[in-house]
């Protein structure tokens, strides 16, 4: 059953050094907040997993949290490159990373194959192209049919997934709406999970029959964090600040720039920080 | 489209965004990337293409945005959408299905076969400029029933070889993609800043068959990495229209102070 904690106790219960760890969301529901408590917590030799490190990895990989890296697309949306992960690839800044390269659709299928309980995803993929000469984790299975050569990928099964979402009931009962992106099968694929959410409430309120609520026994903690979606967004409660991913791009292009707004704005800062992003960038009622 | 019909004067990208949306039909069902092609989808959407279904990889489907999202996944898009799905379920069920007939990729690096590099340049191991990767290129160049391709022309990106071949376009041309297994048409289209490809109907090699207005031969062999053919009848193609130039820049308009508003 969930257990109600802050973010801080949350972050040390739950992620350790050398975890495999997917914070997830995509472009939606990214838990920037969570990521920020690791970043202060000082986690380190992390294997980070998520279908598109944008800021929220720009920032882990250049605090030096992580070893390893699977991913499928690695930018900042419609704006440009990760400095960050380009400076941590090409010059080892501030540590070497290794990577794991995949496409969309073998994450996602992953995800879903770890949620399943199944040991590999199948798909038809990964045709003509150099990613499997590279990634000796993409191979062929045969259709045992039809003899259809399909791709096949290990199923995804982090030792911790952090999401945001927008609310859980006092049974630690977790309701998502809006972009779904990999939420759900990061959850149930993981060992633990840990959500944050926008609000705790009575009751998630008036909902169609097929919302997509975690039950409370899928996750092991829930954070209380306002806002924790900012840059991302939360559907319903705030936009996304695309201003803040376009000053992205200067804040990390160099080294000296990104380790001061780190530091003024996550090691000395705290999730209660995020809340008047949230006030900001409100969605009207 | 007549002369009386442009009177106002366009940029070169306007161009490529005017002729990439004329493209599309409203009985197309198209999976729309990122930046230029979402443009143009809108675009369509706006003029000429009222009831095309517009697909993002974020899982939004049908979707209308009187604004254009800066990522695949803005709110927007989720808001004007007929229904949003999973990630996975997009991937699945309405890609790899086989239910959409028209894929729009922006470009990085492309080769004569419009093969795609969006990975590397330099070695894979030790790049020397590391790019975003795949995302969901690589199956929606497979998956979709055609696609189209639309990026300004350079010898930087319009290159002999490819670094990496991220996205299988026209593989080494000819029947490489069915020789793969693969059942779709591939890039039946390359939108560019300066003229029309398409590919040659035996060896798959992307042809100018349609030149910009202002636009010469020498012009476009110079902005081409290698030696570029011009089909056997080469077409002049039409200039924007007054009203696609102002449904365009009425949407850019609205779009930059939608993203200017939260500063």
């Amino acid at each position: 059953m969930a257990q109600f904690m802050s973010l801080g106790d949350a972050v040390a219960a739950l992620v350790r050094d050398g975890d495999t760890v997917a914070v997830e969301g995509f472009t939606h529901l990214i838990p920037h907040a969570a990521a920020h408590e690791v970043i202060r917590q000082g986690r380190r030799d992390l294997t980070l997993v998520r279908m598109t490190p944008d800021i929220v990895y720009d920032q882990m990989i250049g605090m030096g949290c992580a070893a390893k890296l699977v991913f499928s697309w690695g930018g900042n949306p419609g704006v440009g490159s990760l400095h960050r992960f380009r400076d941590a690839v090409q010059n080892g800044w501030p540590r070497p990373l290794a990577i794991e390269e995949h496409a969309h659709a073998a994450m996602a299928n992953a995800y879903a194959a770890g949620a399943a309980g199944l040991p590999f995803a199948m798909f038809r993929g990964y045709l003509g192209v150099d990613l499997p000469a590279v990634n000796p984790n993409i191979r062929r299975v045969t259709c045992p049919f039809t003899g259809e050569a399909l791709a096949a990928v290990p199923a995804l099964r982090p030792d911790v997934a952090i999401v945001h979402a927008l609310k859980a009931d006092r049974a630690g009962n977790v309701l998502i709406e809006g972009i779904l992106g990999v939420q759900k099968e990061v959850v149930l694929a993981a060992s633990r999970a840990l959500v944050t959410v926008e609000e705790i409430v009575d009751d998630l309120g008036p909902r169609s029959p097929n919302a997509v609520v975690l039950p409370g026994w899928t996750i092991a903690a829930i954070a209380l964090v306002p806002g924790g979606a900012h840059p991302s967004y939360a559907h319903g409660y705030y936009r996304r600040d695309n201003a803040f991913y376009l000053g992205w791009d200067d804040i990390a292009r160099d080294r000296a720039s990104f380790t001061a707004w780190m530091k003024t704005n996550v090691l000395e800062a705290g999730p209660d920080a995020f809340a008047a992003h949230r006030r900001r960038l409100a969605v009207a009622a | 489209m007549t002369s009386a019909d442009t009177t106002l004067a366009y940029t070169a990208t306007e161009m490529m965004t005017v002729v990439s949306a004329r493209a599309l039909t409203s009985a197309d069902v198209c999976f729309v990337g990122i930046g230029l092609p979402s443009a143009a989808c809108n675009l369509a959407r706006l003029t000429h293409a009222p009831d095309i279904t517009l697909i993002y990889e974020s899982g939004t489907i049908a979707t209308r945005p009187s604004v254009l999202p800066l990522s695949i996944g803005d709110g927007e898009l989720c808001d004007t959408a007929l229904t949003t799905v999973s990630v996975p379920e997009m991937f699945r069920y309405w890609l790899q299905g086989g239910r959409i007939t028209v894929g729009f990729l922006p470009g990085a690096q492309i080769d004569r076969f419009a093969n795609l590099n969006t990975t590397v340049i330099g070695p894979y191991d030790r790049p020397i400029t590391r790019l975003p990767g795949s995302g969901g290129a690589p199956e929606i160049m497979t998956h979709c029933g055609e696609i189209f391709v639309t990026m300004p022309q350079s010898r930087r990106s319009f290159v002999d070889k490819l670094d990496f071949v991220t996205t299988f376009g026209h593989g080494q041309g000819g029947d490489h993609r069915a020789r793969l297994g693969i059942r779709t048409k591939g890039p039946t289209r390359l939108i560019t800043d300066l003229c029309v490809f398409e590919p040659d109907p035996e060896t798959k090699e992307m042809t100018v068959t349609s030149i910009h207005p202002g636009i010469d031969r020498d012009q476009i062999r110079d902005a081409t990495g290698w030696p570029v053919r011009f089909a056997e009848r080469v077409a002049e193609t039409a200039p924007p229209t007054d009203v696609e130039l102002e449904t365009l820049r009425d949407l850019h308009a609205r779009t930059r102070r939608a993203h200017a508003a939260d500063t």
